[in-house]
């Protein structure tokens, strides 16, 4: 799905979002209906065209959200998600690829800290390594009812795991476990909710809601919450309460 | 001496905590079990494969868990990442002194695919919450499977890694990569140059981990106690993430790229590092290699 295309309908009220190779960033304006200010700014962080998640690209998505923190502060932080994972280089791994991800986690986690409201979606498609350090670390993660979300594709995962290729195909049919698709995830409790039609509408209410819960004062991660409300992982939510029942 | 890399999860705890303070949450008799095995046969565990509870450090009260690398490779799944989360978020409520965090582990469980990513998304932001209470959160990182995928990114979101030289830190393994990008571009079953590109070694050198010592269980303990106590004595090592830190994390990243991003073997980059001759690097003992390489750090 083309990014501009997807930010033409986020931002009706107008963005200034560049494109430099698979990197995404600017500023737009939210419509607000209601609101006292009527026209809420954001920054805008993203990857595009698939991008694969190297060293390179992860820096400057921390960078940007260090620039963030420093020149607007509280400014809400809108992350555009269009990954096909983490960069399988020896040279990456050689530079410490996974320092370059967990900096880029931190600086997001760091920016919330803050008081910035982060917010994900995923417009087209999002595979493990580079979603863990952007999507999966929002307040709260979106996806586009087209998009795809998968920790990696079943044929390679069947040679991972040894499992025969049409018994993961058959589990995938009903099981939100295996099943790509945003659904599961929503199901499973890291996505938030699927957008479709008027998304311009659905960030402006989902804006409003993460605000709302920060100024009440939720709790930090509510997903295995959510994953066990919609049944889509039972026993996440179980385990975390019988951890804390044990609190001396 | 005792090796860390051959002991179990249980027995590493054992050499790590002071003698008779160990005090495990959920044990196995709790029945903790994934639920998503059972449909592929894959066998299960009483623990799933992580041990978790209280204990104590030179008399200070510490929260800890314990991959077992014996079991799926220490991989996280929706039970096993639900225990870490728990004894994360139980750290909030408790205030230890610090949080020890024996991983190793390669990433998430693939038998349990959407479940086991979302599992350490949830650890890595609870990590994170508990450094932002301003308690510690140390690692150590010295079984055979090392840390790997979403292990490798959890590890660097902690305040400190212990690793030994044998152990591994990195994102993708090897085999996948050769699987996808072919055996030109890794070839997993060259050892010494997956340990080059992995190992603690060259993990020190670059800075990824802030303490190498022997495959010792008793070097481990000592390394975790003198961690504790930087973050807990000295008011200029806050464990919180602060703006200033993280400026300076970018800073480094970046000169990494800079400096090391158009070589293709580790050794290049020891040897701009000013570690000479690079060629002994490996066939150094501890003691040696670290005298070598932080005079090499320093002179920088």
């Amino acid at each position: 799905m083309n990014w501009l295309e997807i930010a033409n309908r986020l931002f009706p009220a107008g963005h200034s979002i560049v494109q430099d190779g698979n990197f995404l960033v600017g500023r737009a304006n939210v419509h607000m209906p209601g609101a006292n200010v009527p026209q809420l700014a954001v920054a805008v962080i993203g990857t595009c065209e698939h991008a694969e998640i190297g060293v390179e690209i992860a820096l400057r998505q921390a960078q940007a959200v260090l620039d963030i923190v420093r020149s607007a502060p509280g400014m809400p932080i809108v992350l555009l998600v269009d990954t096909q994972g983490q960069r399988l280089r020896h040279r990456d791994e050689m530079l410490g690829i996974n320092s370059y991800m967990a900096h880029l986690a931190k600086c997001v986690q760091f920016a919330r800290q803050e008081g910035h409201i982060v917010l994900a979606l995923v417009y087209d498609q999002a595979l493990s390594g580079g979603f863990l350090s952007t999507g999966l670390m929002a307040d709260a993660c979106y996806a586009m009812h087209e998009a795809s979300i998968k920790v990696m594709d079943l044929g390679a995962m069947a040679r991972i795991t040894k499992i025969p290729l049409e018994r993961l195909q058959d589990l995938a049919q009903n099981n939100p476990v295996f099943a790509p698709g945003p659904e599961n995830f929503e199901r499973m409790g890291a996505i938030a909710a699927i957008w479709q039609e008027d998304i311009a509408q659905n960030i402006s209410f989902a804006l409003s809601e993460l605000e709302e819960a920060r100024r009440q004062g939720a709790a930090d991660d509510l997903r295995s919450q959510l994953g066990q409300a919609r049944a889509g992982r039972s026993m996440a939510q179980k385990v975390i309460a019988a951890v804390l029942a044990e609190q001396k | 001496m005792k090796s860390y890399l051959e002991a179990t999860a249980r027995q590493r705890i054992a050499q790590v905590v002071d003698a008779n303070s160990w005090q495990e949450i959920l044990p196995p008799s709790a029945r903790m079990i994934s639920p998503h095995l059972a449909q592929l046969d894959s066998p299960v565990a009483f623990d799933d494969g992580v041990v978790i509870g209280r204990a104590q450090m030179v008399g200070h009260n510490i929260l800890l868990a314990s991959q077992e690398g014996g079991f799926m490779g220490g991989a996280i799944g929706e039970v096993h990442g639900a225990k870490l989360v728990g004894l994360l978020r139980l750290a909030l409520l408790e205030k230890p002194k610090a949080v020890l965090l024996l991983l190793e582990s390669g990433g998430v469980r693939l038998h349990e695919a959407n479940a086991g990513l979302i599992a350490v998304a949830e650890v890595m932001r609870a990590l994170l919450e508990v450094r932002a209470n301003n308690i510690a959160v140390l690692v150590l990182n010295g079984g055979a499977n090392g840390c790997f995928g979403g292990a490798g990114i959890l590890a660097r979101c902690a305040n400190w890694i212990v690793m030994s030289e044998q152990a591994r830190l990195a994102m993708s393994g090897p085999e996948v990569i050769e699987s996808v990008q072919g055996v030109e571009e890794f070839d997993a079953r060259d050892k010494a140059l997956v340990w080059r590109t992995t190992g603690g070694k060259h993990r020190y050198l670059l800075g990824d981990c802030a303490a190498l010592v022997e495959d010792d269980c008793a070097a481990f303990r000592s390394a975790a106690i003198a961690a504790m106590e930087k973050f807990t004595t000295l008011a200029t090592s806050s464990p919180a993430l602060s703006l200033a830190d993280l400026e300076q994390e970018q800073a480094q990243l970046a000169q990494r790229i800079v400096d090391f991003g158009q070589m293709s073997e580790p050794m290049e980059i020891w040897r701009a590092l000013g570690v000479a001759p690079v060629e002994q690097v490996p066939l150094w003992d501890c003691a040696t290699f670290l005298a070598n390489a932080n005079a090499a750090r320093e002179s920088i």
